[in-house]
């Protein structure tokens, strides 16, 4: 299936959840915001929390600023 | 003497507060980190950057210090709540440091805008502390609405041009009911001596630092500016006089 990752589309294997993406993304889910077809997604509902087809996810980390 | 640096309850071992901004490098923050001797650094909040190597929080935890998330980049109130709540959401902390500014040529905060987004960050249960203009009354408003410190800016945001209107920040000290943070605009370790001098009861700055040519150098001597100034400000400095007046007593002078 095909969701929109931070503005750009992305294959992912069926049923894959916002903590196995993350997870794949950076190693570890620390410091990391979700927000899925707009709507902040908590912490503790990743694991659980199985991506659709056509899904917009924002995820969101703390980078180095002012 | 009262050295005692408290928001929102928690005591924070230093007044110099470091923003990790404008580094070349995490080793470059971690070195400018232990030689400030800062205890709180401010966060920005983006996309996950699978490229990248290393994240900004390992640093931090490393180092015990606590993590105060901006709102940097967010130009509506709007904007800003929704960043503050990602920021509560991946940090764990109701601390926000409120930015919304107005343009990119000027980073200088929307204070319309500012106000709105406090108070509505204050009523979903914030700590928040503004960035704001150098405005007594914006800083008064923004006191009401229940922020835990106020920011304002010495001069805009990277520009080092130190504190452009010391007056307004001695008016801001003078009625001020919460900790007042000179935030953006210091360039060298005397803005910052001078920040405190005038009341300030914290100092945030990066750009001075990490952009420094040696960051770890003039984090050091920013931490000793802040201290320094504190002092003076404590000891009471002497007021300043038109003419000169002798130090050396002027009675008992020889006849030669």
């Amino acid at each position: 299936m095909t969701i929109t990752l931070n503005g750009e589309l992305r294959d992912v294997g069926d049923g894959t959840t916002l903590g196995a993406l993350m997870t794949e993304l950076t190693g570890s889910t620390r410091g990391s915001a979700a927000v899925v077809d707009g709507a902040v997604v908590p912490r503790r509902e990743w694991p659980e929390f199985a991506l659709r087809d056509g899904q917009v996810v924002e995820l969101i980390t703390a980078v180095q600023g002012g | 003497m009262d050295n005692q640096f408290v928001i929102a309850g928690v005591e924070l071992a230093s007044r110099l507060i470091l923003g990790t901004g404008g580094a070349p490098s995490l080793h470059v923050v971690d070195e400018a980190l232990v030689a400030s001797q800062a205890a709180m650094c401010t966060v920005a909040m983006r996309r996950v950057d699978p490229a990248t190597t290393g994240s900004i929080l390992d640093v931090l935890d490393r180092r015990g210090v606590r993590i105060l998330p901006n709102t940097a980049g967010c130009r509506t109130a709007r904007e800003a709540v929704r960043t503050a709540e990602l920021a509560r959401e991946a940090l764990e902390t109701d601390w926000i440091k409120l930015e919304v500014i107005a343009d990119e040529r000027t980073l200088l905060p929307d204070p319309i805008e500012l106000l709105d987004a406090a108070q509505h960050l204050v009523a979903k249960g914030f700590q928040v502390l503004p960035y704001t203009n150098d405005d007594p009354v914006l800083a008064r408003r923004l006191q009401q609405a229940g922020c835990v410190a106020v920011m304002p800016l010495g001069s805009p945001i990277g520009t080092g041009l130190g504190i452009a209107n010391p007056h307004n920040i001695e008016l801001i000290v003078s009625e001020a009911t919460v900790p007042v943070i000179l935030d953006a605009g210091i360039g060298t370790a005397s803005d910052a001596a001078l920040a405190m001098e005038l009341g300030c009861d914290g100092v945030l700055l990066a750009s001075s630092v990490t952009r420094a040519e040696d960051p770890a150098a003039m984090a050091t001597a920013m931490a000793r500016a802040v201290e320094a100034g504190r002092l003076a400000r404590l000891a009471g400095r002497i007021p300043k006089r038109f003419h000169a007046q002798a130090s050396s007593p002027t009675e008992g002078m020889a006849v030669l």
